[in-house]
């Protein structure tokens, strides 16, 4: 079984990779939402939060990325469903192929077409005046982490799209996930806030990873928040990829 | 794959199967000869897709075996896999992709040496070449069901499993895929067939079960079963045309024709 996997997996992937190519305005769509908040924030609130840095947008940046990403898993859970519903998910199911890389190509697709969407986001941060002084390595370990908090988030997704029984339902789970970054110190220092609100924000997963980024753009030190943001990706990822394997296996019940 | 020839391509044996409270099949029992057409017949409801899901590897049954080419399903689903076929009732086409990238994918996913060959190959036997290049997506009902039934032929599969494979399409298109059903016979494959048109089952099948209240509650050929009834007695009827024979013999049997001119029924008075 194991033998195939890879090459299964990358037949499946280029499958719903045209998916992605042949529907660009999904993509660009996940874009739209976070610019939209990106230009509201900057031009209208921006001048009356004082984040402590110079140009805000680069305050900002960090957490818009994350809500691209929490808006860009939703398509994930879509696709999966439409497959199931479809009926062409069972006709994978019988054939003699590496049984996860179904949920494999769904997955690996979700990484591709949310970093294309974040690469969108970024573009436009940097027209809005957005700038780094980040070298390779700090960008690459930018990426790294949004590319693990998108596979994370994705298998939270698996789940949504395998049991789901409506369409709207397959991507409702994602807006407690979108609205995460604003109760945290994406848009605001958290020492402003009343005390259980920081307290949460202090303590829930975007804070953390948020900082992270923050200070790899900024060219600064980051702190022990990259270990703290990096646990929380991982045990996110677990957990769910735990999940929904289970809920996988116990479809065929 | 040369198992002898007395050991059945399908064996299903007092198979069980309960969603929650609602038990579906209760004790279902029948084989299917190699080589032949087996017509599954029920109404709707029956537990006709359940006895295909659970063949097919994709549902596990309560209680009860099922062997399919020898392998028993629920302890060497990898080989069933490897054995069979599926068509299931809604056709599982991928609309974003154009005909040939349907085919070249399940060809690539049966680990086959040459996709595009074979892809080709099947969009000429099931006259998809013209829109070959074209996505699913446009596509008749009719077209969907033979590319669908074209995608379950690729590597050749010993048994083949089609789950209704002619629900809503129209007249012509039926007939060709009860064509392509045929010539899968004449091949040599073995073919499970659902459906809840007595007629198809009559055209097609070599074997009849009849699938009701969870259980085969007959099982034999066309002959034997018309034997359970009592003898026909002989009535003289005229002879219509039934609206299945205007239809056909108005629209044209070649799909690809251009249509005759539009009857009316002025036209005629």
């Amino acid at each position: 079984m194991s033998t195939h996997f890879v090459g299964d997996t990358t037949v499946l992937l280029g499958r719903s990779l045209r998916h992605i190519t042949r529907s660009l305005d999904t993509v660009l769509t996940v874009a739209i939402m976070p610019i939209a908040l990106m230009l509201l924030f900057v031009y209208v609130f921006g001048g009356a939060i004082d984040a402590g840095s110079e140009r805000y947008v680069d305050y900002l940046l960090p957490g818009i990325l994350l809500i691209t990403i929490a808006m860009g898993i939703s398509y994930a859970a879509f696709r999966l469903f439409t497959d199931l519903s479809s009926g062409i998910f069972e006709r994978f199911q019988s054939m003699p192929i590496a049984r996860s890389s179904v949920l494999w190509a769904h997955v690996l697709t979700s990484v591709v077409s949310n970093l294309i969407s974040l690469a969108v986001v970024v573009a436009v941060a940097l027209l809005m005046g957005f700038r780094s002084g980040a070298g390779v390595l700090a960008w690459l370990a930018v990426i790294g982490i949004l590319a693990l908090f998108t596979l994370a988030l994705t298998w939270i997704a698996v789940i949504a799209g395998l049991t789901a029984k409506t369409v709207d339902g397959a991507g409702a789970f994602s807006y407690p996930i979108v609205f995460l970054p604003f109760v945290s110190s994406a848009f605001v220092p958290t020492e402003g806030m009343p005390g259980p609100v920081r307290a949460f924000a202090e303590n829930q997963p975007v804070t953390s990873i948020v900082d992270t980024i923050r200070a790899l753009l900024a060219g600064q030190p980051v702190s022990a928040d990259i270990w703290t943001a990096l646990a929380w990706c991982v045990g996110i990822l677990v957990l769910a990829y735990a999940l929904a394997r289970g809920v996988y296996r116990r479809r065929a019940a | 794959m040369t198992a002898t020839v007395a050991a059945p391509a399908i064996r299903v044996q007092g198979l069980v199967k309960s969603y929650g409270d609602l038990r579906v099949l209760r004790g279902v029992d029948f084989d299917v000869a190699r080589g032949s057409v087996f017509a599954l017949l029920g109404s709707n409801g029956a537990g006709k897709t359940t006895v295909v899901r659970i063949l097919s590897t994709l549902l596990r049954s309560d209680a009860g075996t099922a062997t399919v080419d020898g392998f028993d399903v629920a302890a060497r689903p990898g080989e069933v896999r490897e054995s069979i076929s599926l068509t299931g009732q809604f056709a599982a086409v991928d609309e974003i992709l154009t005909g040939r990238e349907n085919l070249v994918l399940v060809a690539r996913l049966r680990h086959l040496p040459d996709p595009g060959v074979v892809a080709d190959d099947l969009l000429e036997r099931f006259r998809l070449t013209d829109a070959a290049e074209r996505r699913v997506a446009t596509y008749s009902g009719g077209m969907r069901r033979r590319l669908d039934i074209a995608m379950s032929l690729i590597g050749d599969p010993p048994v083949i499993f089609l789950d209704e494979p002619t629900t809503g399409l129209d007249p012509q298109a039926r007939l060709d895929v009860w064509a392509g059903i045929r010539a899968l016979a004449e091949r040599g494959t073995t073919v499970l067939l659902t459906t809840q048109y007595l007629d198809e089952a009559e055209q097609l099948a070599d074997r009849i079960a009849i699938l009701h209240g969870g259980r085969i509650i007959a099982d034999g050929t066309l002959a034997e079963l018309k034997r359970l009834l009592p003898p026909a007695t002989v009535e003289y009827v005229e002879k219509q045309p039934s609206l299945e024979d205007v239809f056909l013999a108005i629209v044209g049997t070649d799909p690809d024709s251009e249509p005759a001119d539009v009857i009316t029924l002025e036209e005629q008075r």
